[in-house]
């Protein structure tokens, strides 16, 4: 398969991603549609370095999964943390820090 | 072959995603993203790198998509209602954002003047991707790397914690004892008033 192939699926998945990211208004499911955006560019990583025939862009998505499950891990920390503090649980509601 | 391989990985992907963000309960959300997450793995098997889609599938979909269940199942996620004012103009100016976005990937893709990817890729060793070659890669040219990312998984492990600890501190004196005091006297009883669980679960689900 062409590499180009690789490249549109991880063009439409970041698309849907970012879509999801602007309609839905539930952290949790911002916070999967940001994983999908990171797993587009890792798609995209991953088929140039099948393309160039060189192994550094696995490395890049493999740190990109590191910084990703720290992501995650921070996100639902403070999702459970706004859970705890009774607070409803949108971001069009979170607006506190806006002043 | 490989075709019939790329374009099953792909409608998984893609399935996966526009589930992902269509589906209302969370919960089936997550369960959209792991369809997702495997079905990149199967295109990263097809672009060679084993090792990544071994550690996508332990690392994103074992430990990472149940730390999201858990959350979901906790914070009780139930249906994401659509809000009926200004919700569809919203929409239509997102989805259109998206599809905006898409076509200037694509054009920023096929439109390029890199020869190499209207091919199959560059030749390769037989040892491309595997386990060995990647842990060899990590430990000498991008050791730098390999390391700040073991502080950084630190960092946001500790970060989590205190970010979801309970804030309210003990409102139950009998809290306070030690553990000294817990392993003298052998019982939990003592130390939860004779009631399971945490605070929360005593006193019920939060009030909305």
């Amino acid at each position: 398969m062409n590499v180009e192939w690789y490249l549109v699926v991880s063009a439409l998945v970041f698309s849907i991603g970012a879509g999801g990211v602007l309609v839905r208004r539930n952290p949790l499911v911002i916070l999967l549609c940001i994983e999908l955006m990171l797993n587009a560019s890792n798609l995209a990583l991953v088929a140039f370095a099948r393309a160039h025939g060189n192994q550094d862009g696995q490395i890049f998505a493999l740190i990109v999964m590191v910084v990703a499950a720290c992501e995650v891990a921070v996100g639902l920390g403070l999702i459970v943390a706004i859970y705890r503090r009774r607070l409803p649980i949108d971001v069009d509601e979170l607006r506190e820090l806006q002043g | 072959m490989a075709e019939v391989f790329f374009f099953l990985g792909a409608i998984g992907a893609l399935a996966g995603a526009i589930g992902t963000v269509s589906l209302r309960n969370p919960f089936y959300t997550v369960l959209a993203l792991v369809v997702h997450l495997l079905s990149l793995a199967a295109l990263f098997l097809l672009l060679r790198a084993e090792f990544l889609a071994a550690a996508q599938v332990i690392v994103y979909v074992g430990a990472v998509m149940v730390l999201y269940l858990f959350v979901v199942a906790y914070v009780g996620g139930g249906d994401d209602p659509l809000r009926a004012a200004g919700s569809p103009r919203l929409r239509w100016a997102s989805a259109l954002f998206a599809g905006a976005l898409f076509a200037e990937l694509s054009i920023a893709v096929l439109g390029t003047g890199l020869t190499a990817l209207g091919e199959e890729g560059a030749g390769f060793s037989p040892a491309f991707g595997t386990p060995a070659e990647i842990g060899r890669l990590l430990l000498t040219d991008f050791l730098l790397a390999f390391e700040v990312a073991s502080m950084l998984l630190l960092v946001a492990a500790v970060g989590a914690v205190i970010l979801a600890r309970r804030r309210t501190g003990l409102e139950d004196p009998r809290e306070l004892m030690s553990v000294g005091d817990l392993m003298r006297s052998g019982s939990r009883d003592q130390l939860t008033g004779g009631k399971a669980g945490t605070m929360i679960e005593v006193e019920g689900p939060p009030q909305r």
